[in-house]
């Protein structure tokens, strides 16, 4: 983007962000201090038939004795208070990540997150200063019920499930025993250091530590997903962090409940204890349960919303939400509840919906969780201005202090166990990534706000906003530079190679054929089988019509195609060429047989010159259609089966027609299935066109028997038509010649009828 | 008794030495080995093919045929056994052994090596070092073979593909009259360097026998 005005350009918008969003929220503050006046002119506008000396009071209206105007202009801003602040928040909250992405220095340093903190403490700090008190503080009611499942259920639907598998054992142990661990070493050091006289904490009792520490030991997922999405690190370190932070809201929940419960109470017994065990596993299993149920619900509604395409997303949103909901009902883990909904749902589903519901529900949830994590870091701002502090040095430093501490230990020895147990083993570098990336978020605080108020609340909080700024700030910003000299691996970029599918499905069916020969039940087998239950009668279930049917390999090879199709199509208007284009094309892989090539006389250097020019004239014209699938430069031998072409034919059109239903291309570029027959070749078709290639097609007609055709749309069947004749004349030349030669086959004589 | 058991030490040691694998690990498979072989000595193809979880894999023949091929047993021959040994079972067996935390990386790029090679060999029969478009054809074909009509349609299709694929990605600039043999040990390299196969292809051997396990399903 050669400016020439650079700098203007770039810091105008952010300035008016900035000064746009203090004028509104100074607004937003006057209004509500206002709120009197407003209220009052309202009663007078609702009953106007009011006695006479009111009317000197409403200095909105012109008023006469006895009769009031009606108002022209009228101030009601209770009417649309709530909505109006809310659209605010998050209009202010985009402006602000709009602006971070002008000014790219400070992004590339500086993590969103920490940036959307600052935001957030000035904001707060502006509206404590205009109002002084009542700035608004992230309500927990707020946090968990509606800022929360946007982001969980981003994360679950697109969860890549492969490396999820792959490392559950892992992954399981890191969130239920890494946590533990976390728990007691934290809450029981800190009870330990409360005893130490001088520190002014001889009230806090083992209990509230106890708490304390379930509170503050949970990796956040919304800080990890913030950071971790933005350094690319490689698979497994990231579904690692990722999956630990998910799966630890179990055990979360079960010791902030049973803390908080027993807190009040002041003892704890074994019986508790073993209960405090059982509740565990009921709140993560049922947690599952519940999400699997309404997962499969909402399969199998979206295996009959062929007709009602518009409303498929949001079946997916709703289920999902209300599976959290519902978990939220019994106390169950609302978190694991939506990822396992999310997770059940997507395969089935994705088989069921349009392509455009697909596009529509990816990115209805990316914004969603993109406006959610915003919103979120910003209160997390706001609130540390606004709620009252309780600064204990001795306990915020200690409690920094022993966060890192027991995540180092808890990671360390943990792996060391798991290590035994993996094939791939964790090396001291993912180690120190997993143990680094041990953030602390929002939930953390929220968690904290519900306690109960006190004087060890306030305390709590505000060393739990301590850890969350550590880590975020410290750890966030420097976990790209320490992943850049660690030289940890980064995330492959994954082009969608057909090659590595086939070999991924050959590889599964290889190893479990192995395991079965060594004759012992392992990974593979189980998910054979899982994937054999699945096929035969899941399946039939879920998903709607024929596509129950389709074999992975088919359905991932269909993407792909359709994919590059419409990037082609997409692309079509520029004459730039994919980068991966190359010049190979089937003729180059088809084997052709020596005998025919050898019959073929070659043509004079003349006439080809005149065919090329010809076609190059022709093509002119319709070089904007004249992209297709490129990698599908099939120049079908006229001498071939018959069989499999049409075939292939078939296979071709409905492609083409799948295209149709969802590209979003206007009309004239989009109705070309690439490939259509033309007029006079009924049996052959052509695929791809290019103005590269087509001085090399004409060098080729003379050598070979196969006949190219131009790709139509349908407006252009006309030209078309007026096309074919020019050419005609040259191909039944090159063919009477072959034909000499050579037996052409039935299919070159229907072309002369 | 002494003999004996110094001489079974002393062959388990060897097999240590050549395939790789700790001396409990050759007693499991040695175990099993027995069981498939009806205690002889050698086990043929029919051997193989009773094992009744195999029925459900749809390249059964290809994993079958690899245990006799020769190429695989690293001694430069070519050609297929009718019946193998316990020694070459064990060679076999060696490929799929996973990479250690000790594994240099080099040792891990001959891994990855040698296992891409058990796969091409798998791929390429005819043992023309090349993996021709009607070898390739059939590999797509046998993987969809459990697939009925569609997969039959379908996969001289993607088999294509994925040839242009292997093709524009290894020699991107032919010119038209060029025709692309087959994929190449060092094209099939390249194709599939992003899959990591020294972490992907293996399974877990068992240093616990667990033949003794499972006694009420010997059959399988």
């Amino acid at each position: 983007m050669a400016d020439p005005r650079p700098a203007r350009s770039r810091f105008s918008p952010r300035l008016t962000a900035a000064f746009l969003c203090v004028f509104l929220l100074v607004f937003l503050r006057c209004a509500s201090a206002s709120r009197d006046v407003v209220s009052g002119s309202n009663e007078t506008w609702i009953r106007p038939a009011r006695s006479t000396q009111e009317d000197p009071h409403d200095h909105h209206g012109n008023s006469t004795e006895h009769k009031k105007a009606f108002p022209v202009l009228a101030f009601n801003f209770e009417h649309v208070r709530k909505p109006f602040e809310i659209s605010m928040w998050i209009l202010l909250a985009l402006l602000m990540k709009l602006g971070f992405h002008i000014i790219p220095r400070i992004s590339h340093v500086v993590p969103e997150s920490c940036l959307l903190i600052v935001v957030g403490l000035l904001v707060g700090g502006t509206i404590k200063a205009v109002e002084g008190t009542n700035a608004p503080v992230l309500d927990s009611k707020l946090f968990f019920l509606y800022l929360l499942p946007p982001i969980i259920l981003d994360a679950g639907y697109f969860l890549p499930i492969r490396p999820f598998t792959e490392n559950l054992g892992t992954i399981l142990v890191f969130a239920v025993l890494g946590t533990l661990w976390n728990v007691f070493f934290i809450g029981g050091t800190m009870f330990a250091v409360c005893q130490i006289d001088g520190a002014g904490l001889a009230d806090v009792d083992l209990l509230s530590c106890l708490l304390f520490g379930s509170i503050i030991s949970a990796v956040d997922p919304v800080a990890v997903l913030a950071v971790f999405e933005e350094i690319h690190i490689n698979d497994l370190l990231h579904i690692l962090v990722f999956g630990e932070s998910l799966l630890n809201d179990a055990v979360t929940v079960v010791l902030y409940h049973l803390f908080k419960e027993f807190s009040h109470e002041g003892s704890v017994s074994v019986s508790d204890a073993l209960l405090g065990v059982v509740c565990f596993f009921v709140v993560s299993l049922g947690g599952i349960l519940v999400g699997f149920i309404y997962g499969i619900l909402g399969a199998f509604t979206s295996r009959f919303t062929s007709h009602t395409r518009v409303i498929e997303p949001l079946f997916v949103f709703l289920y999902s939400y209300m599976a959290y909901l519902s978990a939220e009902v019994f106390h169950l883990s609302g978190i694991m509840s939506l990822i396992a909904c999310g997770v059940i749902m997507r395969p089935y589903v994705e088989a069921n919906i349009s392509h455009k519901s697909y596009t529509t529900v990816k990115y209805f949830l990316k914004m969603w969780s993109s406006v959610s994590e915003t919103l979120i870091f910003i209160f997390l701002g706001v609130s540390t201005v606004a709620g009252p502090h309780e600064w204990n040095w001795t306990f915020v430093v200690f409690t920094v202090f022993l966060c890192l501490v027991s995540r180092v230990l808890g990671v360390i020895g943990l792996t060391s166990i798991i290590n035994k147990f993996r094939i791939v083993k964790l090396t001291k570098k993912d180690q120190f990534i997993v143990a680094y990336g041990g953030l602390r978020g929002a939930i953390a605080f929220s968690l904290g706000f519900l306690l109960t108020d006190s004087k060890m609340k306030h305390m709590f909080l505000t060393a739990i906003i301590t850890v969350i700024f550590f880590t975020v700030f410290v750890q966030g910003m420097t976990i790209r530079p320490l992943v850049e000299l660690l030289a940890v691996k980064r995330k492959k970029e994954s082009k969608g190679s057909i090659n590595e599918e086939i070999h991924t499905q050959f590889l599964d069916h290889l190893l479990t054929g192995i395991e079965d020969v060594c004759g012992h039940y392992g990974h593979h087998h189980w998910k054979d089988k899982l994937n054999r239950f699945n096929k035969k009668y899941v399946k039939k279930w879920l998903i709607a019509g024929e596509r129950s049917t389709e074999p992975q390999l088919i359905s991932f090879y269909n993407k792909l195609e359709l994919k590059q199709a419409m990037m082609l199509v997409e692309s079509g208007s520029t004459s730039k060429l994919p980068s991966v284009m190359s010049s190979v094309s089937m003729q180059n892989i088809q084997p052709r047989e020596p005998p025919r090539r050898r019959a073929m006389p070659s043509i004079s250097k003349s006439r080809e010159e005149e065919i090329r020019k010809l076609l190059r004239a022709n093509l002119q014209n319709t070089r904007q259609r004249l992209r297709s699938y490129s990698r599908h430069d099939l120049m079908i031998d006229p001498f071939e089966d018959n069989v499999s072409e049409v075939h292939l034919r078939k296979q071709r059109v409905e492609m083409g027609r799948r295209m149709s239903h969802y590209l979003t291309v206007p009309a004239n570029r989009q109705e070309a299935p690439p490939v259509r027959k033309v007029g006079f070749q009924p049996e052959h078709q052509v695929f791809t066109y290019d103005d590269a290639e087509s001085p090399r097609s004409a060098e080729m007609k003379p050598r070979s028997a196969a006949v190219r055709l131009l790709n139509e749309l349908p407006q252009r069947s006309d030209q078309s038509d007026a096309e074919p004749n020019a050419k005609q004349d040259d191909q039944e030349d090159q063919l009477k010649l072959s034909r000499g030669l050579s037996d052409p086959g039935p299919n070159q004589e229907q072309k002369e009828s | 008794m002494g003999a004996k058991q110094t001489r079974s030490a002393q062959k388990y040691q060897d097999l240590t030495d050549k395939t790789g694998f700790s001396p409990e690990q050759i007693k499991n498979l040695h175990k099993r080995f027995q069981h498939l072989s009806d205690n002889e000595e050698t086990i043929s193809r029919e051997n193989l093919e009773k094992i009744p979880a195999l029925a459900n894999n749809p390249i059964r023949k290809q994993i079958i045929d690899a245990f006799f091929d020769k190429r695989n047993q690293h001694q430069n021959e070519v050609g297929a056994f009718q019946e193998i040994g316990f020694e070459q079972f064990l060679m076999v067996m060696s490929h799929f052994r996973p990479p250690t935390l000790k594994t240099t990386e080099e040792e891990r790029e001959a891994m990855r090596k040698e296992k891409l090679r058990f796969l091409f060999n798998m791929h390429d029969t005819d043992n023309d070092g090349t993996i021709t478009l009607e070898e390739y054809r059939k590999v797509v074909e046998e993987l969809l073979s459990k697939s009925g009509a569609i997969g039959l349609e379908a996969a001289k299709a993607i088999a294509d593909a994925a040839m242009l694929e292997v093709a524009s990605t290894n020699v991107p600039h032919m010119a038209p009259d060029d025709f692309y043999e087959g994929i190449t040990f060092e094209h099939f390299e390249q194709i599939l360097k992003g899959l990591e196969m020294e972490s992907r292809m293996h399974i877990r051997f068992l240093d616990v026998d667990t033949m003794t396990m499972r006694c009420g399903k010997s059959k399988s």
